[in-house]
């Protein structure tokens, strides 16, 4: 039975977010319910549609799929995005793990206690400029090529793309220094279906703003 | 070039484990280069051979391989245990990541400061009885096959073997009320290759114990 993709999460970035660029960046649409108070939630756990209690959950293909890599691989192979065999899997694995930590990183910047916050800042644009774009940067340089592998778009350009804009709201001058990535980026960008996605009024989510965190605290037993 | 994979890591479980339990069940031999001082870690960095300047790094088929879920994505393809199709592989990455999620609190309790400990522990209790336990059993239960997923062994019950018996380590009646995964834990462990890996003497790494947490944390600090 097919039909769109159902996306079943809060109306926030979160962990699904690297779901909709992928799949916006695939050309495929999308739906999105939305959970807005715990009954939501609750009633999700109770049908038996989350396998471990927790949303990410994509409804796809017949399937009732929860963890996010699990999704993202789903779909990369579906809509062809992932390597073309087992050795360029093996590096679109890689960076997109490397890109998946500092993601992580920036991810729980808004459940840090102000009175860390400035450490945790200081720590992420440390790591990004001497760690994780110099990585990046140093595989373009090594073969010239448009994409990060394999000389074609894959999932991993993508999750690329979504870091770097992220890097940007944090710092825009981290980028900088790396000609090969700021060049990525733009090339990226303009691919048609990219494009469409960063327009306003597309899904893409905004930055969480801190009373929109502390009301959904509020509202969810975060666990 | 084919020779044997090389494993660069500290003589410890880690963030490691998981591929040694992976490669002994698919019967491949591999060697293994210990980090033993914080100059190792320094000298694997310089060397270029780190993608992101951490461990675990696997040498396997010409690549110099970091991020432990690729090093296991790359083994379980290669060796046939990532499922027929892509709906299989949908629910063993699935099920693969539950046991990660769990994992990642397991792993940590070694190095866990000791006040914080038991409060770790009866996180680590209370997740695997009542979130992810259930979860398998109830997977082995649906479909009554000997194996989580396409009626074979595939790398989610590799993955799943290990956990049972970590935690077991931790909670010793944990495993009272899942008959399933009892059962599935004692076929695996009787597959010639996993059996092999259990025996004294394997490469299989014991839970860390203080002198093993004091190393690690002189290397990583």
């Amino acid at each position: 039975m097919s039909g769109k993709p159902v996306l079943h999460y809060f109306n926030a970035r979160g962990r699904m977010e690297c779901i909709r660029w992928l799949l916006a960046a695939a050309g495929v649409e999308f739906e999105e319910k939305f959970i807005e108070r715990p009954e939501d939630l609750e009633k999700l756990r109770k049908d038996g549609k989350l396998m471990f209690e927790q949303v990410p959950m994509v409804e796809i293909d017949g399937m009732t799929l929860v963890q996010t890599r699990a999704i993202l691989n789903y779909i990369a192979t579906k809509y062809d995005l992932d390597g073309k065999d087992v050795k360029e899997r093996a590096l679109i694995d890689m960076y997109a793990e490397g890109i998946a930590d500092l993601s992580e990183m920036m991810g729980q910047l808004v459940v840090t206690p102000p009175d860390q916050k400035e450490a945790k800042i200081a720590l992420i644009k440390d790591r990004t400029k001497n760690r994780y774009l110099p990585a990046f940067e140093k595989v373009l340089k090594s073969h010239g090529q448009d994409y990060l592998v394999g000389n074609r778009l894959t999932r991993v350009d993508i999750h690329l793309l979504e870091l770097l804009l992220y890097v940007e709201e944090i710092d825009s001058s981290l980028l900088a220094p790396f000609p090969l990535l700021k060049a990525l980026k733009s090339r990226l960008s303009n691919l048609p279906n990219v494009k469409k996605f960063l327009q306003p009024g597309s899904q893409r989510k905004p930055p969480i703003d801190e009373k929109a965190l502390e009301e959904a605290k509020k509202i969810f037993k975060l666990s | 070039m084919a020779g044997k994979p090389v494993l660069h890591y500290f003589d410890g479980r880690g963030r490691m484990e998981p591929v040694r339990w992976l490669l002994a069940a698919a019967g491949v031999e591999f060697e293994e280069k210990f980090l033993k001082t914080r100059d190792d870690l320094a000298r694997l960095r310089n060397d270029g051979s780190l993608m992101f300047q951490q461990v675990p790094m696997v040498e396997i088929d010409g690549m110099k391989l970091v991020q432990t879920r690729a090093i296991l994505n790359y083994i379980a393809s290669k060796y046939n245990l990532y499922g027929k199709d892509m709906k299989e592989r949908a629910l063993i990455d699935m099920y693969s990541e539950g046991i990660a999620d769990l994992d990642e609190i397991v792993l940590h309790q070694p190095y866990i400061p000791q006040e914080e400990k038991e409060a770790n522990l009866a996180k680590i209790k209370d997740k695997a009885r009542n979130r992810y336990f259930p979860a398998y059993e109830k997977v082995l239960k649906g479909h009554g096959q000997d194996y989580l997923v396409g009626n074979r062994l595939s790398r989610a019950d590799v993955y799943l073997v290990e956990l049972l018996y970590h935690v077991e380590e931790l909670d010793p009646s944990v495993l009272a009320n899942f008959p399933l995964l009892k059962a599935l834990r004692t076929r695996v462990s009787n597959l010639p290759t996993v059996k092999k890996f259990l025996q004294p003497g394997s490469q299989r790494k014991p839970y860390e114990d203080e002198k093993c947490v004091e190393s690690a944390m002189k290397i990583f600090s």
